[in-house]
């Protein structure tokens, strides 16, 4: 394990603090030992004390939630032993529950429940005495935003309002120790933010500690320790501030001349050996380069239209991609040229230098139009699910449609690809009017719907197969296609095994192998990176780069803001309305300010939701609500 | 209030408040049982009627005479009379009728020296038809010799002894011993649909990893899950028999007392059934299926509600013994039509008892209070 010194500030302070939890060499193996048997955690040595926050940082299937719940007691360790407010975890969990709080990732609500019902239920298991309740409840409402929700089911509250929900139910005991279970998988951005509000609250004025597990690595920084988990272990522990400075002047950023351009030295980069990470922020590629400094980062971008490459400060994210790369394999090289015969007949020209001249895809203007949005409004009853929205995407460009949570997206997408009919308005895909020709317009599109749509029976070449002949292939057309997608995709060596047994990375693949085997002009893209974990992620938008290279346009809905970095345009939406249209530049720029001069485009994202709330004042928060 | 009481009455009402929200249990509990009965008690009866029957009168002796007249008088019969066995067997051969009573030429004469045997030949192809048959046969002789005592004729033996089953139901009616079945058959059903569902929801909604890192106790959780499904069943178990007495006229000779705590405990055991498949299956949806086979089934072929458990194999019989239903058809037909036989009621409430505890502790073992036990 990396243990990186000195020892910041905060954690040497909180050394004096009492230790609230303390796991000793614990493993922990489900099924049989041995054989087929699996060890979810090996050798976790960790503790949290009071007034910190201790956070848990890998990728899925890395041993967060398994350490969480032995830390719950709601696991037994296998071997070594957990502490718990100096209690043993197992043999005393009664009391342990007692005084823990504890969020499962799923927030344990019941949804025929009201927002208060839950509340109360969760203070009668805890036997918080009726006089304490009387001054905690209402403050935990208010603490959650919850106050004029009281009556409502919690069935029928918005994501981030669940989670905050679930976070008070956790924290009506006052609990000397809070565990939180990826508190913030798929919740807004704005909801994020009031979360880690009430947490660096709780852990100010009550000086508990707090252990929490997530895959966001932005996330991490707020925490004032860090373990970082891969495979079952910790691998490295200490502040965010040393992780970074171990990185110093091993950063590098430079801003290539577009969108585009960004995308394709991103995924030049990533293929190139000792590059433990490069991505595309605030419309800059940033390089990571553990081994190696300014000259070669220089080398490395030659031949790219691209400002010269300067050293930046390092982030968490940064020291984190380098300990995965030096751990686990490294990911599969993804290769342009073999994704291109998808998606277009035309092979176009090579290498990075022969491109650099190209028009934009951004230039809208110069090619027709693929899909042409005017005046959509979609209604269900009297509700306005979607008002007034106008766009087109250009060939070969990546459209991103960004919003919370009940923003009318998905609404907006499926009406897209023809799954919806509009109320009033026109969508034209590939020339095609979607009202009017439907079954033509549908035939040009791929759609890659949120969760894959594969049949866990059928072997990888089967899926690929039924999604060939659904859209017309046979013969020798539908064998050529198989056998290039299976071998684009690298899914050759698991070609019978059945889609339900394939990791989620590789099910990614299959399923976006299956929605471009009819090489559709538009791929439509439905949250594809929901509930990934920050690698696979990363390879799947460099194919979806490839994709787009090749000259398919890409339609894409996310809620992970950063990946809107990956877009050559996009329009941010809430409540239904169209907030925000443009390039990343230009949607960044909204949120730019005397104290914010660089800001991320998720900051932009809550200062246009923020404003759009402001305006439409209870209203907003409502139809939140009941979305 | 004490923690554990404070944590066991917010559990209750939790589940009182989801039952109101989802009234589908209460559906279950109180609209089911009223339709079952409904179409099973109007739709099943063993009741043979009009049960084509050839009497052959080898002599027309006066005694020979009366009873063949009660056979072409009974509404159970439809009778041929012919006068050789030939006739008879071809009748019968030809499928005309079911049964021949064969009154031979020397009936009055045995009669008067005291035994005179009638001969009953049925047609066994239907096992059950042939068992009422014989059943309608015997009463027919049995109320024509009781007529004779009465009348002071000269009977020396009744010819034939009576089936028990005829003491308590002397209206040879079916409905009568198939309602409290039927009964059994209808709350077993409620009893493991009322709670299969009910910790497997927990499961899949995934609040019972929240649940379990609260210090409520194992106990505390499984009797909140417990007492509100007892109250809807025992308030669905109160509209049957009702709806028994009241619609279909069986009558409860028994005390309603004793009908009340062995229902108590016969619901339980369904109870029990349903929880521990609910916790160890821990998805709605198998739960659901499961204990429809292993409530319902069970319950239909096993608990002598259909078939005689005496005339079945002797590892039926053996298998039957841990069925709840079986103990509680027994309890039920005797406390409706014999009425509170000790020596019935409290070996199969006691069976009763030792199954639902027996359920009620598995399944507690099985919830445990961690994720991995």
């Amino acid at each position: 394990m990396t243990r990186l010194d000195p020892e910041p500030p905060e954690a040497a302070l909180a050394a004096s603090a009492p230790n609230l939890l303390a796991l000793r060499e614990v493993s922990k193996s489900f099924g049989p030992a041995g054989r087929g048997g699996t060890i979810a955690l090996r050798d976790a040595t960790l503790s949290c004390r009071a007034g910190e926050i201790l956070g848990l940082v890998g990728p899925d299937g890395a041993g967060k939630t398994t350490l969480v719940r032995l830390a719950a007691g709601l696991l037994a360790p296998t071997r070594g032993s957990i502490v718990v407010l100096g209690l043993d975890s197992v043999k005393d969990a009664a009391e342990v529950r007692g005084r823990i709080g504890y969020m499962p990732q799923r927030f344990g609500l019941y949804e025929d429940l009201t927002v208060r019902e839950n509340l109360r239920l969760y203070a009668d298991l805890q036997g918080v005495p009726p006089s304490t309740r009387a001054e905690r409840e209402p403050r935990l409402l208010r603490m959650a935003g919850l106050g004029r929700f009281q009556d409502r089911l919690a069935g029928r509250l918005s994501g981030g309002m669940k989670q905050k929900l679930g976070l008070a139910c956790a924290l009506v005991k006052a609990p000397e120790l809070l565990l939180l279970d990826e508190p913030t998988v798929g919740v807004d951005p704005v909801s994020r933010r009031e979360l880690w509000q009430i947490i660096a609250e709780l852990v100010e004025r009550d000086d508990i500690g707090v252990l929490l597990s997530t895959s966001y690595l932005d996330e991490a920084e707020r925490c004032h320790r860090i373990e970082v988990m891969l495979r079952g272990e910790i691998v490295a522990s200490g502040s965010p501030a040393s992780f970074r400075e171990r990185l110093a002047q091993h950063v590098f950023e430079t801003r290539p001349r577009s969108q585009r351009e960004a995308r394709r030295l991103q995924a030049h980069l990533l293929d190139r050996d000792g590059i433990a990470d490069a991505t595309i922020r605030s419309g800059r590629v940033r390089l990571v380069v553990p081994g190696s400094g300014a000259a070669d980062v220089g080398r490395a971008i030659e031949g790219f239209d691209t400002s010269s490459a300067v050293a930046t400060s390092p982030r968490f994210e940064d020291a984190f991609m380098c300990l995965v790369s030096e751990r686990l394999a490294p990911p599969p090289r993804i290769d342009t040229d073999a994704a291109e015969p998808l998606g277009t007949e035309v092979v176009p020209s090579r290498g990075p230098e022969s491109r650099a001249g190209e028009p934009r895809a951004s230039d809208a203007t110069e090619r027709a139009a693929k899909v042409r949005v005017k005046g959509v409004v979609k209604r269900f009853g009297d509700f306005v699910a979607v008002r007034n929205i106008t766009f087109e995407v250009g060939p070969g460009e990546i459209f991103g449609l960004l919003g919370p949570n009940g923003a009318g997206k998905t609404t907006m997408f499926r009406m897209m690809c023809g799954l919806l009919p509009v109320t009033s308005g026109t969508i034209d895909i590939a020339g095609h009017d979607l009202r009017r020709s439907p079954s033509r317009a549908r035939a040009r599109i791929g759609y890659m719907a949120q969760r894959f749509s594969l049949y866990g029976t059928l072997g990888v070449e089967e899926n690929l197969r039924f999604f060939g002949r659904a859209y017309g292939l046979r013969g020798r057309v539908l064998e050529a296609r198989l056998e290039r997608a299976l071998a684009s995709y690298e899914l050759l060596p698991r070609r019978d095994t059945p889609a339900g047994e394939l990791p989620l990375g590789y099910k990614q693949r299959l399923a976006m192998a299956a929605a471009l085997l009819h090489e559709p002009e538009i791929l439509f893209l439905d949250e594809p990176t929901s509930g990934v974990d920050p690698l696979a992620r990363r390879e799947f938008w460099r194919r979806i780069g490839a994709v787009a290279e090749s000259g398919v346009t890409v339609v894409v809905t996310t809620h992970f803001m950063e990946e809107a970095e990956y877009c050559d345009r996009m329009i941010v939406m809430a409540q239904g309305a169209m907030m925000a249209a443009g390039t990343p530049e230009d949607i960044r720029e909204r949120a730019r300010s005397p104290e914010n001069p660089d800001p991320s485009i998720e900051d932009a994202f809550i200062a246009l939701a923020e404003s759009a709330a402001r305006e439409s004042g209870l209203r907003a928060q409502r139809s939140e609500a009941d979305a | 209030m004490t923690r554990s009481m404070m944590r066991l009455t917010g559990f209750l009402r939790k589940e009182f408040l989801q039952i109101r929200r989802d009234p589908s249990s209460i559906a279950l509990a109180l609209v089911m049982p009223v339709v079952l009965l409904l179409v099973f008690g109007y739709g099943v009866s063993f009741d043979a009627k009009d049960v084509p029957v050839a009497v052959v009168l080898e002599e027309t002796g006066p005694s020979a005479r009366e009873v063949a007249a009660r056979f072409e008088a009974s509404p159970y019969f439809k009778a041929v009379i012919v006068h050789s066995m030939d006739e008879a067997s071809e009748l019968v051969r030809r499928q005309d009728v079911d049964a021949i009573v064969r009154l031979r030429s020397d009936f009055d004469r045995r009669l008067a020296s005291g035994s005179a045997p009638v001969q009953l030949v049925v047609n066994g192809v239907d096992a059950n038809q042939a068992r009422l048959v014989e059943v309608y046969a015997r009463g027919v002789i049995g109320a024509w010799a009781e007529h004779r005592r009465r009348r002071g004729d000269p009977v020396a033996e009744p010819p034939i002894v009576l089936e028990p089953r005829i003491w308590f139901n002397d209206a040879v009616r079916s409905t009568d011993f198939l309602v409290p079945g039927l009964l059994t058959l209808v709350m077993t059903l409620i009893g493991v649909l009322l709670t299969a569902l009910v910790i497997a929801r927990e499961w899949e909604r995934g609040t019972m990893e929240a649940i379990l890192a609260t210090p409520l106790r194992t106990r505390e959780f499984l009797l909140g899950k417990l007492l509100p499904y007892f109250l809807l069943g025992m308030g669905g178990m109160a509209l049957s028999v009702a709806l028994g007495i009241v619609l279909f006229g069986v009558p409860l000779r028994g005390s309603f007392a004793v009908l009340a705590v062995t229902s108590a405990l016969f619901l339980l055991a369904s109870l029990g059934l349903g929880l521990f498949l609910s916790a160890q299956l821990r998805g709605q949806f198998v739960a659901a299926q499961a204990g429809t086979l292993a409530g319902f089934l069970p319950a239909l072929f096993l608990s002598g509600l259909l078939f005689d458990l005496d005339s079945t194999p002797r590892v039926i019989q053996f298998v039957s013994h841990v069925v709840p239903a079986r103990y509680f058809v027994a309890i039920s037909q005797t406390v409706f039509l014999a009425g509170d036989v000790w020596s019935v009621v409290l070996p199969n409430s006691l069976a009763l008892a030792g199954i639902a505890i027996l359920l009620l502790l598995l399944t507690r073992m099985r919830i445990g209070s961690r994720l991995d036990t």
